[in-house]
C-alpha cells in the first residue's frame, strides 16, 4: 500500500444514506480508502455496491453521511462540508472523466479544454496555452480546432481526459471511462491516465466494470454492500 | 472568458436564424399595427389640416361633421361672417360614398367646397397637378389615391364632373381619399334622389289635399320646390383673424349663435378619441396578442434548446460553471433571437408597409419601444428555461 503523508485522497469510515425512516437506503456503510498522488487505482464491484455514490461523495456533488474526506492536508468532509465554495472545489481541486467524454458540442476541441481555466478566471490565452500542451502530451493537438462532433469516440475521450487534467487537480474520478470502447483504446486510455497521474502527480480514481482493464491495476478496491476491501491487483505494466 | 451563448449560437445558427425569420415576422406584423394606428392618427390630423380651418361650427349637440352627421342652413355663414374675430367662413358638406370610375367604383369622401380663390377653407391647399375649382358646376379636384387623373371624367349620382386637379394625401379620417365638388352639386349629390324616386314624391305631394288645394293656385308647384332643393350643409369652416384666439371668437358664435363650435384641439380630441377609439382599442387588441404569441414562441425555443442541453448543462456544472454563467448563457441567447427577430421584423415592416392601403406610419418611436419590448419579453421568455437549467443536479453528470 502506497504511503501517504498528507498527500492524495483520504477516506476514513465514509457513510452515505439516501433518504429517511422506513425507505432509507444505506448506499455506503462505511468506506476507507486512500490514493496517493501518481497512483491509479481501480474500484469495482457489483451493480447497487455504491460505486457511484461514492464517486458522487468524492466529487462533491452530494454529501455524505458520516466520515472523514481529506484531500492533500485539507480536510473536506468532516461531519460536514470543511469547504465553503465547493463549486470552485470541484473546478479546481477535482478532474472528471465520465463514461461519454460529454464535451460541450459547440466550443471547439481547444476550448472544451480552456473552459475550466477560464472559468477560474485565467486570461483566455493563457487557458488555450494550457490546453493545447495537454492536448499534446495525449496525441490530439492536430484536432486541436475541430468541434467535438467531428472526433472519435477514443479521441474524444482524450479530450475529456485533457479536459479533466486542465486545471492540475490533485485527484481525478474516472466513472467507467472505457465502456464504449473497444480493448485496445480502453488500454490506451488507462496507460494515458496512468502516465499523466504520474507526470501531475495526480490521484486517479477508475470505476469500472471492464474485465479488458482490471488487470492493469497495481491496487483494487472491491467495494460490496456500501463496504470496500482493498487488494492487490495484477498491475501488468503497460507499453 | 468566451461567451457560450455566442458560440452556441454560432454552432446552431440555423435553428437560431429560421426562428429568428419567423419571429421577426411576427415582430413585422406587430410593428406595422403600430403603424395603422399612428397612420389613422396622422390621417385625421391631415384631414383637420387641410380643411383650412380654425374653428368648426356644426350643428348644436353633435359632434360633427366628422365623427357624427351635422347640419346647418346653408345661410349660416354669412351671419358668422360677422362675427368679432372671423376671418373667413365658408360651407363644406362631406358625404362618403362609392365613387364611379370606369367600370367599377372607388370608395372616396365626396367633400363640397366653395369655388373660389385660394386660402378660402375647405379648399384643398396644395396641388400636385391641374388647378382649383373654378366654376360653380361639374368640376372636381381628386385625390391621387382614387386613381383619377388629370381630364377624367368622375360620375357621382346623375353628374359627371370632369378632373381639373390633382391632390395627395388628402382622406378622411377613415382612410378614404377626397374628391372636391363644388358646393351646390354637392349639396345636390346629398339630396337628390333618382328620377323614379322624384316622380313618386311629387305623385305624393300631389295626392296629399293640404298640399294641392284647387283654390290656391302655385301651392303645389312651390310646395315641390322647396322639397327638392337641398338649404343644408354639414359644418361652416372658420378662420380667425390674427390677434385673436380660437376660444375668443368660438364663444360669441356658441352663445348668439346658438351652434356649436370646435377648436382644432377639440377637433383632434374628437377624432383621436371618440372617431377612432375603437380602432385603436381593436389594434391595441392585436398587439398585445401578438406579444404574448411572441413571448411564447421565444419561450418554447429557448425551453426547448436549453432541455436539448440538459446533459451538458450538468457537465459545465460539475466542473465549476457558476449557476450566474449559465442563466446569462441562457438569457443571451433568448435576447440574440429577439434582435435577428427585431431586425427581420423592422425590414420587413418597412418594405411591406408601403403596400397597404391606408396609411401606414412606421415611427422611429415605436420601433425603438418595440426593440425594449421584444428585448423584455425574451427576458421574460427565458426565465422558464433558466429555471429549469438551475434544477439541473450536477450529479446527472456523473449518472447512476
Ligand atoms: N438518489 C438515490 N436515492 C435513493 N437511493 C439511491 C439513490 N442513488 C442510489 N441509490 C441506491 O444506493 C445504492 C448504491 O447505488 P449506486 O448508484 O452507488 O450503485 P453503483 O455501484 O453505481 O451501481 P451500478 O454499477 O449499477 O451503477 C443502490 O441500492 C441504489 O438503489
Ligand atoms: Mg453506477
Amino acid at each position: 500500500m502506497a504511503e501517504l503523508q498528507g498527500q492524495g485522497i483520504r477516506i476514513e469510515g465514509l457513510k452515505k444514506r439516501y433518504g429517511e425512516g422506513d425507505t432509507a437506503v444505506d448506499a455506503l456503510k462505511g468506506v476507507d480508502m486512500q490514493v496517493a498522488p501518481g497512483e491509479v487505482v481501480g474500484l469495482i464491484g457489483p451493480s447497487g455496491s455504491g460505486k457511484s455514490t461514492l464517486l458522487k461523495c468524492l466529487g462533491a456533488v452530494i454529501e455524505p453521511t458520516a466520515g472523514r474526506m481529506t484531500l492533500g492536508s485539507d480536510v473536506i468532509y468532516e461531519e460536514g462540508w470543511k469547504i465553503s465554495d465547493l463549486r470552485a472545489l470541484r473546478r479546481d481541486k477535482i478532474g472528471f472523466v465520465f463514461q461519454a467524454p460529454y464535451l460541450i458540442p459547440f466550443l471547439d476541441v481547444t476550448d472544451n479544454v480552456a473552459l475550466l481555466p477560464m472559468l477560474a478566471g485565467r486570461p483566455n490565452g493563457e487557458a488555450r496555452q494550457r490546453a493545447r500542451e495537454l492536448l499534446e502530451a495525449l496525441d490530439v493537438a492536430h484536432r486541436a480546432r475541430a468541434m467535438p462532433s467531428q472526433l472519435s469516440g477514443g479521441e474524444q475521450q482524450r479530450v475529456a481526459i485533457a479536459r479533466a487534467l486542465v486545471n492540475r487537480p490533485p485527484v481525478i474520478l474516472a466513472d467507467e471511462p472505457t465502456a464504449p470502447l473497444d480493448s485496445e483504446r480502453a488500454l490506451t486510455v488507462i496507460r494515458i491516465l496512468e502516465q499523466m497521474a504520474r507526470q501531475y502527480e495526480t490521484a486517479v480514481i477508475v470505476v469500472t466494470h471492464d474485465e479488458k482493464i482490471i488487470p492493469t491495476f497495481r491496487r483494487i478496491y472491491h467495494i460490496r454492500d456500501g463496504r470496500t476491501h482493498e487488494e492487490a491487483g495484477e498491475g501488468r505494466v503497460l507499453q | 472568458m468566451i461567451s457560450l451563448a455566442g458560440r452556441d449560437i454560432l454552432h446552431a445558427w440555423g435553428k437560431f436564424v429560421f426562428t429568428g425569420l419567423g419571429l421577426g415576422l411576427l415582430i413585422g406584423v406587430t410593428l406595422t399595427m403600430a403603424g395603422v394606428y399612428r397612420g389613422m392618427v396622422d390621417d385625421a390630423k391631415v384631414l383637420l389640416d387641410n380643411s383650412g380651418a380654425d374653428l368648426w361650427v356644426v350643428q348644436q349637440g353633435t359632434l360633427g361633421p366628422y365623427a357624427e352627421s351635422s347640419s346647418l342652413y346653408d345661410d349660416t355663414y354669412r351671419g358668422i361672417r360677422a362675427m368679432p374675430g372671423v376671418a373667413r367662413a365658408a360651407n363644406v358638406t362631406y358625404l362618403t360614398m362609392q365613387v364611379r370610375r370606369g367600370d367599377g367604383d372607388v370608395r372616396a369622401m365626396v367633400v363640397g367646397i366653395v369655388p373660389g380663390g385660394p386660402g378660402e377653407p375647405g379648399q384643398p391647399g396644395y396641388l400636385v397637378a391641374g388647378r382649383q375649382i373654378t366654376r360653380g358646376h361639374y368640376e372636381a379636384v381628386a385625390d391621387v389615391a382614387t386613381g383619377f387623373g388629370l381630364g377624367d371624367t368622375i360620375r357621382i349620382r346623375r353628374n359627371q364632373y370632369t378632373v381639373v386637379g390633382l391632390t395627395r394625401r388628402m382622406v378622411s379620417s377613415g382612410g378614404d381619399p377626397m374628391v372636391f365638388i363644388p358646393l351646390k352639386d354637392a349639396q345636390e349629390a346629398q339630396f337628390l334622389k333618382d328620377n323614379d324616386a322624384i316622380v313618386r314624391s311629387r305623385a305624393r305631394t300631389a295626392g296629399n289635399p293640404a298640399l294641392n288645394r284647387p283654390g290656391v293656385p302655385g301651392l303645389l308647384d312651390a310646395v315641390i320646390a322647396s322639397q327638392s332643393a337641398n338649404p343644408y350643409v354639414n359644418a361652416v369652416l372658420v378662420q380667425i383673424e390674427p390677434g385673436y384666439t380660437p376660444e375668443d371668437v368660438a364663444e360669441p358664435i356658441r352663445r348668439w349663435k346658438r351652434l356649436t363650435v370646435y377648436t382644432r384641439v377639440q377637433m383632434e380630441a374628437i377624432l383621436i378619441g371618440k372617431l377612432i377609439a375603437t380602432s385603436a382599442k381593436q389594434i391595441g387588441m392585436f398587439l398585445v396578442i401578438l406579444a404574448i404569441v411572441s413571448a411564447a414562441i421565444v419561450a418554447f425555443i429557448i425551453y426547448t434548446l436549453t432541455l436539448g442541453k440538459i446533459r451538458e448543462i450538468a457537465v459545465l456544472k460539475l466542473i465549476g460553471t457558476r449557476n450566474r454563467t449559465i442563466a446569462a448563457m441562457i438569457l443571451q441567447q433568448a435576447v440574440g433571437l429577439g434582435l435577428i427577430g427585431f431586425v427581420v421584423g423592422k425590414i420587413a415592416a418597412t418594405f411591406w408597409a408601403p403596400f397597404f392601403p391606408k396609411y401606414v406610419l412606421l415611427e422611429p418611436g415605436d420601433a425603438l419601444r418595440g426593440f425594449v419590448a421584444v428585448v423584455a419579453i425574451c427576458v421574460l421568455a427565458s426565465v422558464l428555461a433558466i429555471r429549469a437549467a438551475l434544477k439541473v443536479d450536477p450529479a446527472e453528470a456523473i449518472g447512476g
